[in-house]
C-alpha cells in the first residue's frame, strides 16, 4: 500500500495491522513533502528527524493509542516544543517554544507523528496565506490559486497528501473556506471544544482549533482525541465529550424526521458561483432522499456579519498583539532611537514596525481605533450588541431545525495576487463563516463538487452549521451527506 | 468611501498602539480603513438599545480554581528567546531620562 493514498483511519489500522509501519508511512510522507512542497510552499517548517524519531517509538511499541503512527501537520501558530513557532511572521520567525499546545500534546498522547508546521497568513490574518513572511501557499488544484486562508498550508498539505490529516485554526472561517477551495473536510467545533493553550493567539473570543481531512470519520476521530476541558485555557468548555463521537455511523437520533434548515440570507440571486448553487442543491436533494424535512430558517442579521466580526476581531487582535514588544521573545529592533526620542518606546514602536506584515498591522490599527476612547461605544460595543443579535438568530432557527445547509464560499479558489490591494473585498469573502464564529456554534465544509475555470476542475464546498456542543449529531448528518457523494475522493493532479 | 479617516488619526492610533507607520503606511491606511469603517458603519441602522453585549460566545462568568502551589516557568525557559537578557533579567534600553516619557 501506499501510506499517503489512504484515510487516516485506514492508515492507523494498516500499521497496528502491520501491513506497513509507521517509520515507512512517515518516510512516505516526508518524501512526498519533499517532492512537492517546493511548488506548494505548504509547510513553513518540517521536523523530519522529529517525526522518524516518533515513528520509531510507535514502531518498538513505546507509543500506542488511537493514533498511533499517523503523520499529522500543524498549523504554525499551534506551540511544539521541536522546532520553531513562528505564526508565519518575521515577528517570530525564530521563536522556540517552551511548551506544547494542549491540543498538540493530546494528538501526541495518542500515539500522532508531528510532521511540521504549515504555513498561514500571517498571525492568522487572512485568506488566502497571501499575508505570510514566508510566501503564499499554493493550491494543488491549480498552482496559480490560493488555497484559502488563513490555515492555508494546512489545506495546501492536505489536499496534495502531505499529511494525513492537518490542523488549523478558525476565527472566522479559517479552517472552512480553505478546506472548501481545495476539495477536503474542514471542521471548526463549537468554540471552547478544544483548549486553545499553545494556540498563539488572534481573537481570543472567536479562536478555535480544527481539522483538515478527507473523510468525516477521520475528523470525528481526531475531536474525540482534542475535546474537552483543560485546566489551563479557562475558556474550555466543562462539557461532556461523547465517547461515541467517534462513531459517524450511528444513529443521527432526531424527535421526528431530521430537520435541514436552509436560510435565504445565504442564497441570494446573483451571490454565488453556478457550481457552489449546484452544490448546495445536490445536497439539499441527498437530503431530502434520506427523508430529511427541508426547513426554511430566518437569519435576518446575517448581512451585519462582517463588520460585526472585524470590529470584535480587530479589537481583540490590537489587544493580543500588544504582548509583541521586543522584549520578552520576538524581534527586536536594531536601529538607534532618533535624538530626543525615548529608547523603549522607539524600541516597542520600531521594533513592531519591522516584525509585522501590512494586514497585522492595519488589523491593530483598526482595532486600537474601534478601542480608544470616544470611538468604543460607536463601534466596539455596537459590535457586541449586534454579536448577540446573530447569536440569537441561530438560536431561534435551531429551535426548528437540527442543522443548517448553506455554502461556505460565494465561489471557486480565487488567483494568487487577485485582490490582494482590496482588503475590502477580502473581508466579504468570509459572510457565511463568521457568523458561526460570533456565535460560536460548530461548522463543517464538505466537498461539494467543482467548477470548472482555465480547463482546471477547482473544488467547491458545501456547510453545515451545527447546535453549539452537537458536533456528535452534526457530524452524523455530515457523515449522511458524504455517503451519498464522492466529491471527495477526486484528487488534483500535482 | 464615507468614511475617510485622516493621516493624522491614523499617525495617532498608531501610536496608541506602539507602532511606527511610514508614510505611505498611513496614507495606504487612512484611505483603506476609511472603506473598511463605511463598511461597519452600516451597524448603526440597527436598533440596539435594549440588546446586551456579548464579549464571549457563551455566557461565563469567573472561572475558579483551586489555590494551589504548582511548578512555573523555570527562568532559563522565559529567557530562552529574550532578544538580550542580563540573567536572570530581560535587558532593555534605559527607560528613564534621555527625552522624557511616552
Amino acid at each position: 500500500m501506499d501510506p499517503t493514498q489512504t484515510t487516516l483511519i485506514e492508515l492507523r489500522d494498516a500499521i497496528a495491522a502491520k501491513t506497513t509501519s509507521a517509520t515507512e508511512a512517515t518516510q512516505a510522507y516526508l518524501d512526498r513533502i519533499e517532492q512537492h512542497n517546493p511548488a506548494l510552499n505548504a509547510f513553513r517548517e518540517v521536523i523530519g528527524d522529529y517525526a522518524l524519531k516518533r515513528a520509531h517509538q510507535v514502531d518498538v511499541g513505546e507509543v500506542t493509542g488511537k493514533l498511533a503512527g499517523v503523520p499529522i501537520a500543524i498549523k504554525d501558530c499551534m506551540c511544539h516544543t521541536e522546532g520553531t513557532t513562528a505564526c508565519s511572521s518575521k515577528m517570530l520567525e525564530h521563536y522556540r517554544s517552551p511548551f506544547t499546545a494542549t491540543a498538540v500534546a493530546r494528538l501526541e498522547a495518542e500515539g500522532a507523528v508531528i510532521l511540521g508546521k504549515t504555513n498561514m497568513d500571517e498571525f492568522a490574518m487572512g485568506s488566502s496565506t497571501e499575508n505570510s513572511a514566508f510566501g503564499v501557499s499554493k493550491n494543488p488544484w491549480d498552482t496559480a490559486r490560493v488555497p484559502g486562508g488563513s490555515s492555508g498550508g494546512s489545506s495546501s498539505a492536505m489536499a496534495a497528501d502531505l499529511a494525513a490529516a492537518s490542523l488549523g485554526s478558525d476565527t472566522g472561517g479559517s479552517i472552512r473556506q480553505p478546506a472548501s477551495i481545495t476539495g477536503v473536510v474542514g471542521f471548526k467545533p463549537t468554540y471552547g471544544r478544544i483548549s486553545r493553550w499553545g494556540l498563539v493567539a488572534f481573537a481570543s473570543s472567536l479562536d478555535q482549533i480544527g481539522t483538515f481531512s478527507h473523510t468525516v470519520a477521520d475528523t470525528a476521530l481526531l475531536s474525540q482525541v482534542m475535546f474537552g476541558k483543560d485546566p489551563r485555557d479557562s475558556t474550555s468548555a466543562a462539557i461532556d465529550v461523547p465517547d461515541e463521537l467517534h462513531d459517524v455511523e450511528g444513529s443521527i437520533q432526531t424527535d421526528g424526521p431530521l430537520r435541514i434548515g436552509i436560510a435565504k440570507q445565504y442564497l441570494q440571486e446573483g451571490a454565488n458561483d453556478p457550481a457552489v448553487t449546484a452544490a448546495f442543491d445536490q445536497a439539499m436533494d441527498v437530503y431530502k432522499q434520506a427523508g430529511a424535512e427541508i426547513v426554511e430558517v430566518d437569519l435576518p442579521h446575517t448581512e451585519h456579519g462582517i463588520p460585526c466580526y472585524y470590529i470584535v476581531a480587530t479589537a481583540e487582535c490590537s489587544s493580543n498583539l500588544a504582548r509583541y514588544d521586543g522584549v520578552h521573545y520576538g524581534h527586536r529592533t536594531e536601529t538607534p532611537p532618533p535624538a530626543g526620542e525615548n529608547p523603549i518606546m522607539h524600541l516597542y514602536c520600531q521594533s513592531r514596525a519591522e516584525g509585522f506584515g501590512a494586514e497585522v498591522k492595519r488589523r491593530i490599527v483598526l482595532g486600537t481605533y474601534a478601542l480608544s476612547s470616544g470611538y468604543d461605544e460607536k463601534y466596539y460595543d455596537l459590535a457586541l450588541r449586534t454579536r448577540r443579535l446573530i447569536a440569537g438568530d441561530f438560536d431561534t432557527a435551531f429551535q426548528s431545525c437540527d442543522a443548517i445547509l448553506c455554502p461556505t464560499t460565494t465561489g471557486p479558489a480565487f488567483k494568487i495576487g487577485e485582490m490582494a490591494d482590496d482588503p475590502l473585498a477580502m473581508y466579504m469573502n468570509d459572510i457565511y463563516t463568521v457568523t458561526a464564529n460570533l456565535a460560536g456554534i460548530p461548522g463543517i465544509s464538505l466537498p461539494g463538487g467543482f467548477a470548472e475555470q482555465d480547463g482546471k476542475p477547482l473544488p467547491v464546498g458545501v456547510q453545515l452549521l451545527g447546535k453549539a456542543f452537537d458536533e456528535k449529531r452534526l457530524l452524523r448528518i455530515a457523515r449522511l451527506y458524504e455517503r451519498e457523494t464522492n466529491h471527495g475522493k477526486q484528487r488534483p493532479i500535482i | 468611501m464615507a468614511h475617510p479617516i485622516s493621516e493624522q488619526t491614523i499617525r495617532e492610533v498608531a501610536k496608541l498602539a506602539r507602532l511606527n507607520l511610514t508614510d505611505d503606511e498611513a496614507k495606504l491606511f487612512s484611505s483603506q480603513l476609511g472603506d473598511v469603517l463605511g463598511a461597519i458603519d452600516q451597524l448603526k441602522q440597527l436598533d440596539v438599545e435594549s440588546v446586551k453585549p456579548m464579549p464571549h460566545a457563551y455566557d461565563q462568568l469567573n472561572v475558579f480554581r483551586a489555590d494551589q502551589e504548582a511548578p512555573g516557568m523555570p527562568v532559563e525557559d522565559a529567557l530562552a528567546n529574550a532578544p538580550d537578557k542580563d540573567e536572570p533579567f530581560f535587558k532593555v534600553p534605559k527607560v528613564l531620562g534621555d527625552g522624557g516619557g511616552a
